[in-house]
């Protein structure tokens, strides 16, 4: 015992040893390969995802990076993300809407050709992709906003008078002009980012942006009354009384409102 | 024989069956790599589309899916069922590395093998010592960490260090940093660890063998009654610790190169001047048992 016992044990110590050691330095190359995986979720603004794709985190999961889908785009709208690019995870496939936008082809041949269902291929209309959320985010230099008529975005749009559409308003700069608004109705958008592409300023305002900054989200209880008046076809609480509305009103004047006066003049007439 | 040892690993081999018979496998091997990636680089290259894709996954001839097994269990493990022509693509290479041997991925396909085995060269031409020799088991935890960090995290997770996809990718749809990762890896070959990244860090290399535990094709010492101890296999073999049981078995022991490590590369066939080892299949048992008279006449010349 004592003879053989001794060295097996000092094996047993050194098997020990090694596995313990093994265990710790890929606890902490795991350590590592985890961080950079968490950092390579982060999907920067500008970057969307081809059509159909799954949500972030199942992508991230489901794309094998192979770039068929790159390949079967005939637009050369989709990119693979370099190494070291400031982009999305290494690898997996993306595109700018400034640069080339996605040109919603009627069969979309991305979504064929992905080998894994990272690019789901339940979408069978390109019209029910949703690759972002256009948002004319800048009212201050947008041509329309201004009182012209640019229009580009709105006349360019795949999904037009859908997913944009021109609201009416008045101009109350000039006075006697409209406004003609672009805005975007997110539940027909695609994200496709035609618009964006489009957009004659330097630098687009109206963009593209992941429908999770796109969007805010209403909270589940709140109903629209007037939504639920016209489902019901009549007001939805019973027996309510319209009361008049209740306008300034002065005795003796009726309901025209005096010229301003101000309480109190200062001294000396003013200018 | 101590004057023998001191001639240059292959040399005799040279003198022998003449340069080319004496990098034949060698030869073939990076004309197989090179085939492999100009198969990918025809489209890009010259608008010919017959394989399209990546390592990671391609299509060959519009019909033909092929997808990166290892890649595939990692997406499996994160949570992700793939769709069909994914899955059907990783079992016909699954299949075809069982049959022709797990490693011959490493040693005839993936394009960071000519980098490593640059490094190797370099590095026995400049003498430089082992440095760090990782235990063999390593590639197999960082595999299992690999599994594991992908289930945790939820991603493909070796894809966002794998060298081999990401230069595989890089001279496809372009580079961006990947250069900078294949001078690393060099680098480590050459100074931190003897054949440290392919012999005992990738975890690819150690699923390709795990695949290739039971295959077909397998190199045999079959002519081991004639091995003159120039110790030339293994100063060429990527995994030389797969030699020995084979080549200095008993009678009655296998002749066969079982072990999975085994990349079926060849040089052991190049590099041998007395022809000791041959391609067979796993049930070809049989070993040479008496000496060669070719042998016997170059010794006596020799001595
Ligand atoms: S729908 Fe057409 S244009 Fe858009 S990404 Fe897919 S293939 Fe390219
Ligand atoms: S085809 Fe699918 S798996 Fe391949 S890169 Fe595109 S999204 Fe990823
Ligand atoms: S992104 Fe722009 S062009 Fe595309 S559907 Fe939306 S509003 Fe229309
Ligand atoms: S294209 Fe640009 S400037 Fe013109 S209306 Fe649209 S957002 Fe405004
Ligand atoms: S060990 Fe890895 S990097 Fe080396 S040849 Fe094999 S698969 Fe390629």
């Amino acid at each position: 015992m004592s003879a053989t016992g001794k060295p097996r044990s000092v094996d047993r110590r050194r098997f020990l040893m090694d596995t313990a050691r093994m265990a710790g330095g890929c606890a902490v190359a795991g350590t590592l390969l985890a961080y950079l995986a968490r950092d390579a979720r982060a999907l920067p603004a500008e970057a969307l995802r081809p059509p159909g794709a799954l949500p972030e985190s199942d992508f991230l999961s489901a794309c094998i990076r192979c770039g068929l889908c790159v390949r079967d785009c005939p637009y050369d709208t989709l990119k693979l993300a370099e190494l070291g690019e400031d982009g999305p995870a290494t690898g997996t496939p993306y595109f700018t809407a400034r640069t080339v936008p996605c040109e919603m082809c009627d069969d979309i041949p991305c979504v064929e050709a992905c080998p894994t269902g990272a690019l789901d291929p339940g979408l069978k209309n390109i019209d029910d992709a949703r690759m972002g959320t256009a948002v004319l985010v800048d009212q201050e230099n947008c041509l329309n906003f201004l009182g012209l008529r640019c229009d580009v975005c709105y006349r360019v749009c795949p999904v037009i008078d859908e997913a944009i559409t021109l609201e009416p308003s008045h101009n109350t700069r000039s006075g006697h002009h409209a406004i003609f608004s672009p805005t975007v109705h997110a539940d027909h958008c695609t994200g496709c980012g035609v618009c964006e592409r489009s957009c004659v300023l330097p630098d687009a305002a109206i963009k593209v942006l992941p429908t999770r900054l796109a969007r805010g989200s209403s909270a589940e209880h709140y109903l629209k009354g007037w939504e639920e008046k016209e489902r019901k076809g009549a007001p939805v609480v019973e027996g309510i009384i319209d009361l008049p509305d209740r306008m300034p009103e002065m005795p003796g004047v009726g309901s025209e409102v005096p010229a301003f006066e101000p309480a109190f003049k200062l001294p000396g007439g003013g200018q | 024989m101590s004057a023998k040892t001191r001639l240059p690993v292959g040399l005799e081999a040279i003198q022998h069956k003449g340069w080319i018979n004496a990098h034949r496998f060698l030869l073939l091997r990076r004309l197989s790599q090179a085939f492999f990636l100009l198969l990918f680089l025809l489209g890009p290259w010259f608008g010919i589309w017959w394989v399209v894709g990546t390592l990671a996954g391609s299509r060959t001839f519009e019909v033909l899916p092929l997808t990166d097994p290892l890649v595939l269990a990692q997406s499996i493990v994160a949570g992700h069922l793939p769709e069909v022509t994914a899955l059907i693509g990783a079992v016909i290479v699954l299949a075809v590395y069982a049959v022709i041997g797990g490693r011959v991925y490493c040693s005839w396909v993936c394009p960071i093998n000519p980098i490593t085995d640059a490094a190797h060269w370099l590095h026995e031409r400049l003498g430089l010592q082992k440095g760090w020799q990782p235990k063999r088991m390593t590639r197999f935890w960082i595999l299992g960490t690999v599994l594991l960090v992908s289930a945790i995290t939820g991603t493909v997770a070796w894809e966002l260090i794998n060298p081999i996809t990401m230069l595989h990718r890089g001279l496809i749809f372009g580079m961006g940093f990947v250069w900078a990762l294949v001078v690393a890896i060099f680098l480590f070959d050459l100074v931190v660890s003897r054949r440290g990244w392919c012999s005992h860090i990738c975890p690819v290399g150690a699923f390709y063998s795990l695949v290739g535990t039971k295959s077909v094709l397998r190199v045999s010492a079959v002519n081991r009654v004639d091995c003159d101890d120039c110790m030339d296999c293994y100063a060429v073999c990527p995994e030389n610790h797969v030699i020995s049981p084979a080549l200095k078995g008993k009678d009655g022991e296998t002749p066969l190169i079982l072990s999975p490590d085994c990349t079926n590369c060849g040089r052991c066939i190049d590099v041998c001047s007395v022809d000791v080892f041959a391609f067979t299949h796993r049930y070809d048992n049989r070993a040479k048992k008496t000496v060669s008279t070719a042998v016997d006449a170059a010794t006596e010349q020799a001595a």
